[in-house]
């Protein structure tokens, strides 16, 4: 639906090449790209204003290299410096005081503060070995203190009890009293939903934070949030020294310039993401990421960076030499490309880095093409020498070999056939092509320029 | 935070208050629009100035090039020369695009039980405007059952109980863990047999990417079909305000899976603008049938176009 830096980039700066160095005309033409692209993916306005004005006074005179167009040698200054701006690099949680340790949460309504409470006491737990209990100080939204109970006990930490009916502050007080008598390592305060126009509820997380003295005080912001999320990380930040930021639901489309706003106008770090409903789905931040997300490409510069490492570009050219030289298509042709296959991690973790990729990833894991590439080698491993050069001698019995010698069934023989039949068309089709055909095919998917010289 | 609001003249303080909120604070489209204009002329620069608070308000990129390009042209034309005609240009503008989508639900006699699926990504408030609207429709007259269809977050069935007592309407629920297409057709068919006039299925949250969830919405659908082939007769999408671009992926994804007929948009009491719904008019047409003004049983009022723009632009215009 969008169109991408890159693209945009390259669209309207690589008809004015030649130069040594971004003239300011390009850098000025390009920025207004950059609005448009940062605007569709939800950074706030004046933030967006800000980041630009930082872009521009670092790229007017940089320099062009000779392998880079101007829009790649500006798509790179921008990418440098966003993940600079969203922080460099990630931060861990602070636990450095006299135990308890208090993480107060705080957020908007729905934004995800329950579920992230659950998820950290169970990362506290299991991977820095804490001793963590949790409290609700949410008496206004129904059965918020049954839900935390709920995932207390999921993820196997203590729960205090709290009631409807109590004063917050009050909850929160004797939580802590609890929680330094059990020599807690760490209390967790979950707190109620709350706009940052109210008044009295804005009021209210103050005196929260003023009764427990937390060492960090996270504001958890869904990463689809759109234009607001400036105004209200600033809202909170005025009322509570905020120390960090957690932003949720990141394993949707979203483009996330939330987390670009919510830095930019707190100066706080962020620093997890989360990336399910589930109490384990949450990860550490990383900025260039993030970054990557936000300009819509993907992590695209991995994803060249990652293929033309793991491809072993003469090998795919021998191959593809071999099968134009050849008649058939064999195999142990068909092996090779397989192996080729596993050697680029799987489509997997490329999809994974492709924008809108998390939906093919899904499509793709259910297929689980890595372990269907593995079954694929051990069976052609399994035939004769013969049997890879003539496929057309394997009939039933030496099925049942080829099976047995895998492993495997010989309906599994049978799958693997019908793959290479295909497999054997598709090439035919393609005129001997073959992997390095396929490579420039997936270069063409990539935006225009991306596959510039090598550096 | 207070959770009942004075009955009686609900309506009409509702839209008060939203009109209060919407402009509370921070600038909105027509705040200072004395400020476009210098002496009688209007500023060059005011037809960029309303692009910017659009976008300020997630309009988005598409909806805003619209609307500008339209003023643009008037003001060219020579159409548009001072303040009160460029207010009431864009007024005229912000009318055409959602007077056609404002279309209340509407429950005709003959559909018994008017069965109403409820949908969204996590947290947008579900949960809470089922509650709300249930309250409602009971004090409109008619019998009300709802469904606990989430049967998968943390407490999801707890908060809808609280809510349906609140609203006191029966709740169909088979708890926790249970097949949510299974406890939706259980409630169809008690509705059925009750002879309720409506019921409303609680569904959980999911991101429109998450391909088996979205499944599930399919098989909901299908499940519930085998006892009315025309249900549901409303599939009714709720959007957080404070969503930016991304509402329109989701209803777009939402629309593909189950086939909206409706959106409701919630948290216009926070300080974020809804201008999302201008994007999803422009993109999608769907009729908006709620605006979700609170955390209270109360805060819920049918979407009224005229009110939204007044709110918005100011109905001195
Ligand atoms: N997909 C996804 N859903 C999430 C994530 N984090 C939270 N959620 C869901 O978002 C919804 C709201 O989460 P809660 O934890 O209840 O949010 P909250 O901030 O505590 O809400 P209030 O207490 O009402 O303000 C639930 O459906 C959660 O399952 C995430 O990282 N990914
Ligand atoms: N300020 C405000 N808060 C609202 C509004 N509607 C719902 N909420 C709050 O938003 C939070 C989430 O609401 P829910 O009704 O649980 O949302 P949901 O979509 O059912 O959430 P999941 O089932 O977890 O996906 C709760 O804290 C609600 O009180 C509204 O119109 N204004
Ligand atoms: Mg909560
Ligand atoms: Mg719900």
């Amino acid at each position: 639906m969008f169109e991408n830096l890159s693209s945009r980039l390259t669209r309207t700066l690589d008809a004015l090449r030649g130069a040594g160095r971004l003239t300011e005309d390009q850098v000025n033409t390009a920025a207004r790209e950059l609005r448009m692209a940062l605007l569709e993916a939800d950074v706030a306005l004046p933030v967006v204003r800000d980041f630009v004005d930082q872009v521009k006074a670092r790229a007017v005179g940089a320099e062009v290299t000779q392998s880079l167009t101007p829009g790649q040698a500006l798509l790179r200054i921008v990418q440098q410096e966003l993940t600079a701006t969203l922080g460099g690099k990630s931060e861990a949680l602070n636990l450095r005081t006299q135990p308890p340790a208090v993480l107060l949460m705080c957020g908007l309504q729905g934004s995800g503060k329950t579920t992230t409470t659950g998820k950290l006491a169970l990362r506290l737990r299991e991977v820095d070995k804490k001793k963590v209990i949790v409290v609700s100080c949410d008496v206004y939204r129904p059965a918020a203190i049954e839900q935390l109970k709920i995932v207390a006990r999921n993820v196997e930490v203590e729960w205090f009890e709290s009631q409807a009916g109590q004063d917050p502050v009050v909850i929160a007080k004797s939580a802590l009293e609890y929680a330094k008598k059990q020599y807690a390592d760490v209390l967790i305060v979950d707190t109620a939903g709350r706009t940052a126009i109210d008044e009295t509820m804005m009021q209210e997380i103050a005196a929260l934070h003023a009764a427990l003295n937390p060492i960090e005080t996270l504001f958890v912001v869904d990463s689809m949030t759109g234009q607001d999320a400036a105004n209200t990380a600033k809202a909170f930040a005025d009322r509570l020294p905020l120390t960090g930021v957690i932003l949720t639901k990141t394993d949707g489309d979203a483009r996330g310039g939330a987390a670009l706003s919510v830095r930019h106008v707190t100066g706080k770090p962020v620093k997890f993401i989360g990336v399910g409903e589930k109490s384990a789905a949450l990860e550490v931040f990383h900025p260039d990421r993030i970054a990557a997300r936000i300009l819509g490409q993907g992590d695209m510069l991995g994803l060249i960076e990652e293929t033309t490492r793991k491809v072993d570009a003469d090998e795919a050219l021998r191959l593809a030499n071999k099968l134009k030289s050849k008649k058939s298509f064999d195999l142990a042709d068909y092996r090779e490309q397989m192996q080729q296959m596993q050697k680029m991690g799987g489509l997997d973790s490329l999809l994974e880095k492709l924008p809108g990729g998390a939906k093919l990833q899904a499509q793709v894991q259910k297929a689980q093409p890595e372990r269907e590439i593995k079954r694929a080698i051990a069976i052609i491993n399994s035939m004769t020498r013969q049997e890879r050069r003539y496929p057309d001698l394997i009939k039933a019995s030496r099925k049942r070999r080829i099976a047995l010698g895998a492993g495997l069934e010989v309906q599994d023989v049978n799958k693997l056939m019908r793959q290479f039949d295909q497999t054997r068309e598709m090439m035919k089709k393609m005129q001997g092509g073959g992997m390095a055909k396929m490579m420039r095919s997936l270069a063409g998917k990539l935006p225009p320029g991306m596959m510039g010289p090598p550096r | 935070m207070s959770l009942e609001t004075p009955v009686g003249n609900r309506e009409s303080s509702l839209v008060k208050s939203l009109r209060a909120r919407l402009n509370k604070g921070d600038s909105w489209l027509t705040y200072d629009l004395g400020r476009l204009f210098s002496a009688d002329k209007l500023r060059e620069d005011a037809i960029d100035q309303l692009e910017e608070r659009l976008l300020l308000a997630d309009a988005g990129v598409d909806a805003t090039n619209w609307l500008t390009e339209r003023l643009g042209y008037d003001l060219r034309a020579g159409r548009i020369k001072t303040e009160v005609q460029l207010r009431a240009a864009l007024r005229k503008a912000l009318l055409d695009l959602l007077l056609p989508v404002a279309k209340p639900l509407d429950f005709p006699a003959y559909i018994k039980p008017y069965v109403m699926f409820v949908a969204g990504v996590n947290g947008v408030g579900k949960t809470t405007t089922i509650g709300k609207l249930a309250t409602r429709l009971k004090r409109d007259g008619k019998t009300v059952m709802i469904a606990a269809g989430d049967t998968f977050r943390a407490a999801a069935v707890e908060q809808l109980e609280t809510w349906a007592t609140r609203a006191g309407v029966p709740l169909i629920s088979q708890g926790a863990g249970a097949d949510s297409a299974s406890v939706i057709y259980d409630a169809v068919s008690a509705a059925k047999a009750r002879g309720a006039d409506v019921l409303i299925a609680d569904t959980a949250g999911r991101l429109h990417t998450q391909i088996h969830l979205m499944d599930e919405l399919r098989k909901i659908k299908r499940v519930v079909q085998k006892l009315d082939p025309f249900a549901p007769h409303e599939v009714m999408l709720v959007v957080d305000a404070t969503t930016g671009q991304n509402a329109l992926n989701q209803a777009l994804q939402f629309h593909e899976a189950i086939g909206l007929t409706g959106v409701t948009l919630t948290k216009l009491d926070g300080s974020a603008k809804g201008g999302v719904l201008l994007a999803i008019a422009r993109r999608l047409a769907l009729p908006v049938r709620f605006i979700g003004l609170g955390e209270g049983i109360d805060d819920l009022a049918p979407f009224d176009a005229v009110n939204f723009v007044d709110a918005l632009v100011g109905d001195d215009a």
